[in-house]
C-alpha cells in the first residue's frame, strides 16, 4: 500500500474498497438490483475495444483503426467513511468474457441473478464463477407472472453445488437486495473458512 | 469497417457503444508496466502539494480534472472513468502520468483473502444491515 506523505491539513480518508459482481442473462434484473441499493444512480464506464474484441490498454497500434466500447453498470454503497462497496453489473453477453476477468479479479463474491423463465441464461455465469472459485450466490428474481418453482428444482436445473446459497429475491426491493448482498458476504466468509480448513487438514 | 465486410452490428449489439476513434489526449503513449492494469476499485488520491495542476503545462485538461476531483475526495478508477466520460484504458494512462509526476498516488484494493483475515467482512455485513 502507498501512504500519503505527512502534510499540512487533515489527509483525505483513503477508503478500503470492495466489489461484488452482479451477473445473469439479459433482462435478469442486474441494473435494477444495483440501482435498488446504490447511493448514486448506476453509472456506466466504458472500455475501449478493438475490432478483435480485445480491450485497449493503450493507444499505441490502434491509430487509424476503429474501436468500439462496451459499457458496464456500477453502483456504490458507502458503508463507512473508510469502507466502500462497489457493485458491478457484468455485461450480459459471455463474449465479453475478458471484461468478466477484469471485473472478477479481486472480487469478494458474486450474485448470479436467475429468471426462472430463462434459467439457461444463467448457466454461463454459474460456470464462470465455479471454475474460478469465486464465491457466489444465486438470486432467483421473482418476476410477476413467472411460475414459482421449488428451490430444489431450480438448484437441480442449474446443477448447483449444495454449498451454493440460493435465495428468492426482488431486485427492485432495497431490503431484499440488502439480504442478497449480506448473503454473498456471509458465503464468502464461509467459503474462505472452508478453504483454510481444507489446507490445514 | 471490419475486414470481412460483415456489418458491425453482427458483432456489436446494444451493449456496445458508438464507434469511436482512439483518444488523442494520451498522445499514443502506452500505459506503463508499473500500472499493471489498475483495478477498477483502486483509489486515486491527490497529493497535498499538487495544489496548482493548471500551472503545469505538461498536463492536459483531463489530467487537471483528475487531480481536482481526487482532491475533494479520493475516487476509484471506475468513478473517474464515469465522471470524465472516458474509457477505462484511457483513464489508466492518465493516472499513470500523474503518478509519475507525483501529483497523485494510488491505493490498491486489499485482496479478498486478507479482508477475511482482517475481519473487515464483519464490518461490511453490519454496514449493510444498517443501511
Ligand atoms: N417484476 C419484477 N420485475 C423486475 C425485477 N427485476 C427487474 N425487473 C424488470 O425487468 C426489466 C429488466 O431489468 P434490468 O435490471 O434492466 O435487467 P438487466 O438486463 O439484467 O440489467 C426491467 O424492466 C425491470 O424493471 C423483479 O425482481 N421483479
Ligand atoms: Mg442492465
Amino acid at each position: 500500500m502507498i501512504f500519503g506523505r505527512s502534510e499540512r491539513g487533515k489527509p483525505p480518508v483513503e477508503p478500503v474498497t470492495l466489489k461484488i459482481l452482479v451477473a445473469g442473462g439479459f433482462g435478469a434484473g442486474k441494473t435494477t438490483l444495483v440501482g435498488a441499493v446504490s447511493e448514486i444512480k448506476p453509472l456506466r464506464t466504458e472500455e475501449l475495444l478493438t475490432e478483435a474484441g480485445r480491450p485497449v490498454d493503450d493507444t499505441s497500434g490502434v491509430e487509424g483503426k476503429n474501436t468500439t466500447t462496451v459499457a458496464m453498470d456500477f453502483g456504490r454503497i458507502t458503508l463507512r467513511e473508510d469502507l466502500v462497496l462497489y457493485l458491478f453489473g457484468t455485461p450480459g453477453q459471455d463474449r465479453f468474457w475478458f471484461l468478466w476477468d477484469e471485473l472478477a479479479t479481486g472480487a469478494l463474491g458474486a450474485v448470479v441473478l436467475a429468471d426462472t423463465r430463462r434459467l439457461e441464461d444463467s448457466f454461463a455465469a454459474v460456470d464462470y464463477f465455479e471454475r474460478r472459485s469465486i464465491p457466489f450466490l444465486v438470486g432467483v428474481n421473482c418476476f410477476d407472472g413467472a411460475a414459482r418453482y421449488p428451490s430444489q428444482s431450480v438448484r437441480a436445473a442449474l446443477d448447483l453445488d449444495p454449498s451454493v446459497p440460493l435465495v428468492l429475491c426482488d431486485a427492485r426491493d432495497r431490503e431484499s437486495v440488502k439480504e442478497v448482498l449480506i448473503g454473498v458476504v456471509q458465503h464468502a466468509m464461509a467459503y474462505a473458512a472452508d478453504r483454510r480448513a481444507a489446507v490445514t487438514t | 469497417m471490419s475486414g470481412d465486410g460483415q456489418p458491425r452490428s453482427h458483432w456489436f449489439d446494444d451493449e456496445a457503444g458508438p464507434v469511436v476513434r482512439p483518444y488523442a489526449m494520451t498522445r499514443g503513449r502506452t500505459s506503463h508496466a508499473a500500472q499493471h492494469r489498475l483495478d477498477l476499485i483502486a483509489v486515486v488520491v491527490t497529493e497535498a502539494h499538487a495544489d496548482d495542476p493548471e500551472a503545469d503545462h505538461m498536463l492536459s485538461p483531463e489530467h487537471v480534472d483528475i487531480v481536482q476531483l481526487c482532491r475533494d475526495a479520493p475516487q476509484s478508477v471506475a468513478e473517474l472513468a464515469a465522471e470524465l466520460n472516458l474509457p477505462i484504458g484511457v483513464v489508466r494512462v492518465l493516472i499513470g502520468d500523474l503518478v509519475d509526476e507525483e501529483m497523485v498516488h494510488v491505493t490498491r484494493p486489499v485482496p479478498p483473502a486478507e479482508l477475511v483475515d482482517e475481519n473487515i467482512l464483519r464490518d461490511v455485513i453490519s454496514g449493510l444491515r444498517a443501511l
